[in-house]
């Protein structure tokens, strides 16, 4: 969005290049490796549906988070709470009508049917690309500036009254229109970047340190995540970070206006929106 | 949450997959022997990279006697049927003998005292299971390599196949390693945990620990130990029951 060469600075209504063809690449390749990753992920965690925090944990450990089955009944717990999820997690149905006790129903696996052997083999190949395709973008991000240029807060983006104003008007649903949308607002600053430069490098590391191989390698890995049991906790929270931040994202891209949006993120051109003018109701000729 | 979730595949469905859902397309496309390849080709990566970072000798962590696991659950086989076994636990494995053979110089029946008689290794270490449990114990017993340089690798050998007493899914337990972890210091044959002889549970009268891999590699009920130049030919010739009858990795690294 930054590869103009007209001086006029464009207003609401004009197509303007928003996306490189680097962003766009990556964003398809993100979402296509972190589908398979998510579903084939969920798979591997039906294997051991538990997480806890420390060097060990196994059966005999207490598991801070936990799916199961128990009574004919679904279950979540965590901690001292326990939620009965039925149909969903625990326990679920399948098309056949049949009761399956496996923490994430086949709907949402890769595969549908229970495999570690199987979900181990696609994760560990997609891992293989995303653990190419991330350092690539960031590194051309870096050089071509979009780093600089687009996601990097300014002190003024930093205030809390401009934060607090940009929360307003995103719950408004008013979002910035005309010039204003060239630029990413401090929300999606704050989205995008604790995606690229959070979420994504935390859960690709504690996913390395899932490795024995890799903790043999790079023994720090286990000492900064407090242990490999630790490092699967945070690896199963930097999903739900990362799904929570999909929802919101797709959520935004619809009432933001979808066609618009895909376009930018297909062929890099936006049509800048349009300022929202106050509808004026032409006053009747004649008087009360 | 499943509605969002629904679109993405569908999103992926018709872009990348072009196929109506796209669990069916993976269930499909996973059991497609040419893509299953590719899937595990591109896996091999791990193994290459992390056999390029690791080295021969970078050591698995060792922990202290505080940070052990209270319980230590066993997995896998807990009890071998096999009436020879059932006689050599009886017998306290006094009459037992760990072979080694296949391409060596010395074929070797070492009895238990033998490998306890040898130079021990003692460590405390975290055991991976592939489901994503961990527990720490403390393991003792003579190095692999020490036990292979006895008997003289012939120079054709490239793996050590170990043959174990117990069966799962019908068929004998085996694992194989490279020599690369088959001479790694901490690859030791455990006839200790925990400051006690191996219970049948844990794999007595040894196991293999091979500490930079996960728990199937562990191979419990140790019989004997083959230097094989190649895999191919043996049971479903991929090195190891879990590889044969389920499709998991040979190198279980990571």
């Amino acid at each position: 969005m930054s590869d103009m060469i007209d001086p006029s600075p464009p207003t609401g209504g004009d197509l303007v290049r928003r996306h490189r063809r680097s962003t766009r690449i990556w964003h398809w390749l993100n979402a296509w490796i972190l589908a398979v990753m998510l579903m084939s992920g969920l798979m591997i965690f039906n294997a051991h549906p538990h997480l806890y925090w420390g060097q060990y944990g196994a059966n005999f450990d207490r598991a801070w988070f936990e799916i199961g089955a128990s009574g004919g009944s679904g279950t979540v717990r965590m901690g001292a709470l326990t939620l009965h999820t039925t149909g969903l997690l625990g326990l679920s149905y399948g098309a056949d009508g049949h009761a399956n006790s496996v923490a994430f129903p086949g709907w949402i696996t890769i595969p549908s049917h229970y495999s570690l052997a199987d979900a181990r083999i696609w994760h560990l190949a997609f891992a293989v690309l995303l653990l190419v395709a991330w350092p690539a973008y960031v590194l051309v991000s870096l050089v071509n500036g979009h780093v600089r240029r687009d996601l990097v807060i300014t002190r003024h983006e930093w205030a809390p009254a401009h934060i607090w104003h940009d929360i307003k008007e995103h719950a408004r649903l008013r979002f910035p229109t005309g010039a204003a949308a060239l630029h990413y607002n401090i929300l999606q600053k704050l989205a995008y970047g604790t995606v690229l430069f959070g979420l994504l490098p935390l859960i690709l590391l504690t996913g390395l340190t899932l490795s024995p191989g890799m903790d043999a390698a790079w023994p720090w890995l286990t000492v900064l995540f407090g242990g490999r049991q630790s490092a699967r906790s945070l690896h199963f929270l930097a999903m739900l970070g990362l799904i929570a931040f999909f929802i919101v994202h797709i959520v935004m891209v619809v009432l933001a206006g979808p066609f618009n949006e895909v376009r930018s993120m297909v062929t890099g051109w936006y049509r800048l929106p349009r300022a929202r003018h106050p509808v004026i109701v032409p006053a009747p000729e004649s008087g009360n | 949450m499943s509605a969002p979730l629904l679109s993405r595949r569908r999103l992926l469905g018709a872009g990348a997959l072009g196929t109506a859902g796209l669990l069916s397309g993976c269930d499909k496309l996973g059991d497609n022997p040419g893509f299953r390849g590719l899937l595990e080709d591109v896996g091999q990566a791990h193994r290459a990279t992390q056999r390029l970072l690791i080295g021969r000798t970078a050591l698995a962590r060792e922990f202290s006697e505080a940070e052990m696991s209270p319980i230590f659950r066993s997995n896998g086989s807990v009890d071998v049927a096999d009436r020879a076994y059932q006689t050599h636990v009886a017998q306290g494995f006094a009459n037992w003998r760990l072979q080694v053979g296949g391409l060596v110089q010395h074929p070797l029946a070492l009895p238990l005292s033998a490998l306890q008689a040898m130079p021990q290794r003692q460590q405390i270490t975290r055991h991976d299971c592939v489901e994503g449990w961990s527990a720490i114990a403390k393991w003792q017993g003579p190095q692999l390599g020490a036990i292979i340089a006895q008997a003289g690798l012939l120079p054709q050998a490239r793996y050590l196949v170990l043959h174990c007493a117990d069966t799962l899914l019908d068929a004998p337990y085996y694992e194989s390693i490279d020599l690369i972890d088959g001479f790694h210091p901490q690859t030791i044959l455990a006839w200790r945990m925990n400051d006690a002889p191996l219970t049948v549970a844990h794999g007595a009268p040894i196991r293999l620990r091979v500490e930079r891999q996960l728990g199937y590699k562990q191979a419990k009920y140790v019989m004997a130990i083959e230097a094989r130049a190649s895999l191919a030919g043996l049971y479903g010739g991929k090195g190891g029951l879990w590889e044969d009858k389920r499709g998991y990795q040979w190198y279980a690294g990571i």
